[in-house]
């Protein structure tokens, strides 16, 4: 069951993934995205993180995503806009560097046995304690930095003109 | 139980095709989700790992990359925005405004 499981996220995530590369409409991308997320999702759930896929469901598939096609709607791009992209000699050299980089990325793979994890493992408890101990600088400044992005976001895109 | 190495090859996957992406498509757009790609890949790196060493820590620094994705995408779209209004175009090809 869970190794049908990865095979299907695992598809269709990276299938998903390919065609938000090469769709031509935006639109359609970013719905593609959306399914990769929510594959990406069922792999955090796979790998025993509850919250981690939870938060990428609703902050992810939900908030930026709608965020996305709220800027493609209001874009309206016409199609002559969408017609030039790359020359085929151009993806086939781009295949060809992703082939080698895939090559490179993948890491001397760890053989260590994966056991079972503890049952709270992953759980918003152990996260949040986690969270609220060792890394509470981080979460912190992360609290900064939203609120840098809420300002600069309402003041780039309140301006009319530059 | 699925090997580790399976999860990683699918996250390296992900972030080539990212990558590609960010290189290939000249509509600003796409690249921002592109780029949104390419850091969900990290993030099924980071959760992986944490599964293999059963630490957390994993956990915790994808629940601050996807705080810091959605900063990024924020205000890159604001940015995206005011590009539109200023230029009427969102591909990059026609953004070459430091060029002259």
């Amino acid at each position: 069951m869970e190794t049908l499981l990865f095979w299907i996220f695992a598809l269709v995530g990276v299938g998903c993934a390919g065609l938000v590369v090469l769709h031509r409409n935006p639109m359609s991308s970013a719905i593609y995205l959306v399914a990769t997320m929510l594959c990406l999702a069922g792999l955090y759930a796979l790998l025993a993180g509850p919250f981690v896929a939870v938060i990428q469901v609703l902050v992810y598939a939900g908030a930026v995503m709608v965020l996305m096609l709220f800027v493609i709607m209001m874009l309206n791009l016409r199609e002559e806009t969408l017609q030039r992209e790359g020359s085929l000699m151009a993806w086939l050299i781009a295949g060809l560097v992703g082939l080698v980089l895939v090559v490179a990325v993948i890491p001397p793979f760890p053989q260590t046995p994966v056991g079972t994890p503890p049952s709270t493992f992953g759980t918003i408890e152990e996260v949040g304690r986690k969270l609220f101990t060792v890394y509470m600088l981080p979460f912190e400044l992360t609290s900064v930095l939203l609120l840098v992005a809420i300002i600069g976001a309402v003041i780039l895109a309140k301006r009319r003109t530059f | 139980m699925i090997p580790i190495p399976y999860y990683l090859t699918v996250s390296a996957l992900l972030f080539v095709i990212g990558a590609i992406g960010v290189l290939m498509r000249r509509n600003a757009l796409i690249m921002l989700m592109s780029l949104e790609l390419m850091l969900n890949a990290v993030n099924l790196s980071f959760v992986a790992y944490a599964r293999l060493h059963n630490d957390i820590g994993g956990h915790v620094f994808v629940f601050l990359s996807i705080t810091v994705a959605a900063a990024e995408a924020a205000v890159g779209l604001a940015i995206l925005l005011t590009i539109y209004r200023a230029r009427e175009t969102v591909d990059v090809d026609n953004l070459h405004l430091l060029q002259r």
